[in-house]
């Protein structure tokens, strides 16, 4: 996805010459295209996240429309009152591009895995929030949205090949994507996660449960109607998220159960505990914490079909 | 009718709105009075408060905004009676600036974070191939804050010559004095060995200040640094170089004494 986040970029940065690209000296065969084309327009701030967000702000308040980048967890958590302070608090157009979604940094360790940047981003109330499900709709999100007059924050993966069938890489900001019908369980899922959740779907249905699933990528604004009128056509609802259970999708769903009298019961698949004193591939920490597409069907069906 | 533009005056609503409105913070507004006088009635080009070319100014220890209102109310960028809000409820006037304000740049109060945006106010400038200036007021103990240190690495590699950071050097912070906290000296070589160039003045003087700023090359070379030596409270006999003045609002009888003792300065 980051690939074509940044060619897109590109594409736009020929169109607009307000955009820049700032990065906290990370983007190695990632953030190229953008410096070959445009190096005036690009800054690499050093390994210094907060002040790559003071002088993003700074730039904004002057009319640029700047893009940070870097690893998500040191996009958003390292300069988190910078970005409350500065261009939440301004109203200024700082794109924030946070890259690695979950465990996809799988052999860096906890330090690298961004499993809270979705809450502590959406408790804001004006920041527009955004995770794409694979690499074509991380180009829709960021045609329809880069141009927005506040900030943005883009939880963006590191996977450039998967495709979310189904998905055809449709965004619409403050709505949902349904990506299969089925009737017994509705999964909603957020980011590149989403593999997975089509896997437990697939093999589910081979027990004969018949899942239907959606991809939320905006998640502020939230896409509370469709997320309503989705669940109130099931009795049972899974969310899929790599990230702690607090504050990201699960709780968004929760809320929109309670907020409007849904009958339907909540089961939330994420990352339960501080994932310390292990590492492992991107595929081996999501089975061991419990959301890769064999342990959450395991979890349905024992959780919610057996019960 | 608007008073003059004089130590006297700034000091004197600082005085009247600080002890009206019961709060503190009274002393580090004292301490910055005359640096803030010097910007807003020699130095700063605004020819209208929403002009994109005007200098910018950020005020990076926010909680010497009354400071800041009193100058922006001297200089005809906000009314008396905007001023004379100052901490009612519902005021935009509070005891930290907001943006929403006339005159008001960005908005500040979180230590640390001034300087970075001043570091990308300056950047925009150059790139839009604009003259306009930047200007950050930092406190001493500000200097604690690691991002500080981000942003006086990120200006001299980038030589932001139209910065220029004014840091007020009253050797004092909330609980303490900045040598018992986390001792700073020698400050100005600090600044110097990391590429800026550092000037040493008396904070008080506000023609010092003045010429000081108006001899720096803010159009090439390394980002400037003004090391202004002030008191903390200055002007105010019991307040001066007194720790509990960060805080501490006035009694009726104190407010009667500090009157007292700026007409010195009339």
């Amino acid at each position: 996805m980051r690939k074509t986040f940044i060619e897109t970029l590109v594409e736009l940065a020929r169109k607009d010459p307000r955009i820049m690209l700032l990065t906290g000296d990370l983007g190695y065969m990632a953030v190229e295209p953008f410096i070959d084309e445009f190096p005036q327009r690009f800054v690499n701030v050093g390994v210094a996240e907060q002040n790559m967000l003071g002088v993003a702000t700074g730039l904004a308040e002057a009319g640029f429309l700047p893009f940070v980048y870097s690893i998500a967890t040191f996009a958003s958590l390292r300069p988190y009152e910078f970005i409350r302070n500065g261009p939440i608090l301004h109203k200024l157009p700082v794109r924030i591009v946070g890259i690695g979604s979950g465990f996809e940094y799988g052999l860096n360790g906890i330090t690298h895995y961004s499993l809270e940047d979705i809450g502590i981003m959406r408790v804001q109330p004006e920041i527009t929030l955004i995770s794409p499900a694979d690499f074509q709709q991380t180009r829709s999100a960021l045609l329809s949205t880069w141009d927005l007059s506040g900030p943005v924050y883009y939880r963006i993966g590191k996977d450039d090949k998967s495709i979310i069938t189904g998905l055809d890489g449709h965004f619409t900001l403050g709505k949902t994507q349904s990506i299969r019908d089925g009737k017994d369980v509705l999964l909603v899922s957020i980011g590149s996660i989403t593999l997975e959740a089509l896997k437990a779907a697939d093999q589910l249905e081979q027990n004969g449960i018949s899942c239907g699933v959606i991809v939320v990528a905006s998640i502020n604004p939230s896409p509370n109607e469709d997320l309503s009128s989705a669940l109130s056509n099931y009795s049972n609802v899974v969310t899929i998220e790599a990230h702690y259970p607090a504050g990201g999708l699960g709780s968004l769903i929760a809320e929109c159960i309670a907020e409007n009298n849904i009958n339907c019961r909540l089961l939330r698949c994420a990352v339960p505990v501080v994932p310390r004193g292990v590492s492992g591939t991107q595929g081996y920490m999501n089975k061991y914490f419990g959301i890769s597409g064999e342990s959450i069907a395991e979890r349905i069906m024992k959780e919610v079909i057996a019960q | 009718m608007i008073p003059k533009f004089t130590s006297y005056h700034i000091r004197k609503i600082i005085l009247e709105q600080s002890w009206k409105a019961g709060v503190g913070h009274i002393g580090s507004s004292l301490s910055v009075a005359d640096i803030i006088l010097a910007l807003y009635r020699d130095i700063l080009q605004i020819p209208a408060v929403n002009d994109q070319d005007r200098d910018r100014f950020v005020l990076s220890k926010g909680h010497a905004a009354l400071a800041l209102y009193a100058a922006l109310y001297l200089r005809e960028l906000i009314t008396f009676d905007a001023l004379n809000t100052f901490c009612g409820n519902g005021s935009e006037v509070g005891t930290h600036p907001e943006y929403s304000l006339d005159g008001i740049d960005f908005s500040t109060g979180s230590l640390g974070h001034g300087l970075s945006i001043g570091c990308g106010a300056s950047l925009a400038a150059r790139l839009q191939i604009s003259k306009r200036r930047v200007f950050v007021l930092i406190s001493d103990a500000e200097c604690n804050e690691g991002s500080i240190w981000e942003a006086i690495m990120f200006a001299a590699q980038h030589q932001l010559s139209n910065l220029v950071v004014m840091l007020d050097l009253n050797q004092q912070q909330a609980l303490g004095y900045t040598k018992d906290i986390c001792d700073l000296s020698p400050i100005d070589e600090k600044w110097a060995a990391f590429g800026w160039d550092v000037h040493t003045i008396d904070g008080h003087s506000v023609d010092q200040i003045s010429s000081t700023i108006k001899q720096l090359d803010t159009q090439s070379g390394p980002p400037h640094l003004l090391v202004a030596h002030t008191i903390f409270g200055k002007g105010v006999s019991y307040m001066e170089n007194q720790i509990k003045w960060h805080y501490w609002p006035m009694s009726d009888s104190e407010f009667g004494q500090a009157l007292k003792d700026i007409k010195g300065m009339e």
